[in-house]
């Protein structure tokens, strides 16, 4: 499913990288502890998190995730934003808590099986 | 710098980068930079993902610890080598930093998600051979070789 849907049916605030909406997403990971993401988090996975500091982009980058999901209507920082864009990262905001994004996307992407 | 050097023969490559401590703006861009090498060296999945892995974390380390670093990355044919070496506080007990959820970290930099006491774990982890060598005052070295399976012949 690409994340462009999952941002439509979830009411997510696409802040970065409109054109990538049609990137794959193939799983996810939540996790605000940045080596935990690096070692345990997959390519194409959607990323949900609480950081919004510009490691997040790295991150996202190097694991080649679909795109990165900030809870709790938590803005960016703006090093994190200008970074995102430059690195076509996208970034979405989401006004639900971690838990309850992370089980709306889990069905969401089971439902899509 | 050191410069590349090129070897179609034994199919070698050497490939040299600085990192900068306390710069955590440019945090990952040397990991990001190998990975792509090693994408661009048509290298399994596996080994990449693994390789992005140990780089990241030691980048990171240095980043977080140390006045300046530099990695020197090896391509053969046989194995992925990595090996940073800075310039910094070293560790006087590396068995401690070793255990899982040991860290000296800052609250600031705990507070950016670093410093969980994860990464020299997950380096050892992901490494098929690690080797961690440090004097207080002065650095770390570390050298992570991951192996690249060999096709066995017809």
């Amino acid at each position: 499913m690409d994340i462009g849907t999952i941002a439509k049916e979830l009411n997510l605030k696409i802040l970065s990288a409109s054109d990538r909406m049609k990137n794959n997403v193939t799983g996810g990971y939540t996790g605000d502890l940045l080596s935990d993401v690096m070692a345990n988090s997959h390519e194409g996975d959607i990323w949900i998190t609480r950081q919004v500091h510009q490691n997040i982009v790295a991150i996202a980058t190097l694991k080649e995730h679909a795109g990165v999901i900030l809870v709790n209507s938590c803005e960016p920082a703006k090093d994190t934003l200008e970074r995102a864009i430059q690195e076509n990262v996208p970034i979405l905001i989401s006004n639900l808590p971690a838990f309850e994004i992370t089980g709306k996307i889990y069905d969401i992407l089971n439902e899509a099986k | 710098m050191k410069p590349a050097v090129n070897s179609p023969e034994n199919n070698l490559d050497n490939y040299s980068f600085n990192i900068e401590g306390g710069n955590f703006n440019d945090a990952g861009t040397v990991s990001t930079r190998i990975k792509s090498i090693l994408k661009q060296r048509g290298l399994p999945n596996d080994i990449v993902r693994r390789s992005s892995i140990v780089c990241y974390e030691a980048e990171i380390n240095i980043v977080s610890y140390a006045r300046k670093g530099t990695v020197n990355l090896t391509v053969t044919s046989e194995a992925v080598e990595i090996e940073l070496i800075d310039e910094g506080p070293g560790i006087p007990d590396i068995k401690q930093a070793m255990e899982q959820g040991y860290s000296t970290a800052s609250q600031q930099i705990r507070e950016m998600g670093f410093g969980a006491g994860m990464g020299l774990h997950n380096i050892k982890t992901y490494s098929d051979i690690f080797d961690i060598s440090s004097e207080v005052n002065k650095g770390t070295s570390l050298k992570m070789i991951i192996k690249i399976p060999q096709q066995t012949p017809q």
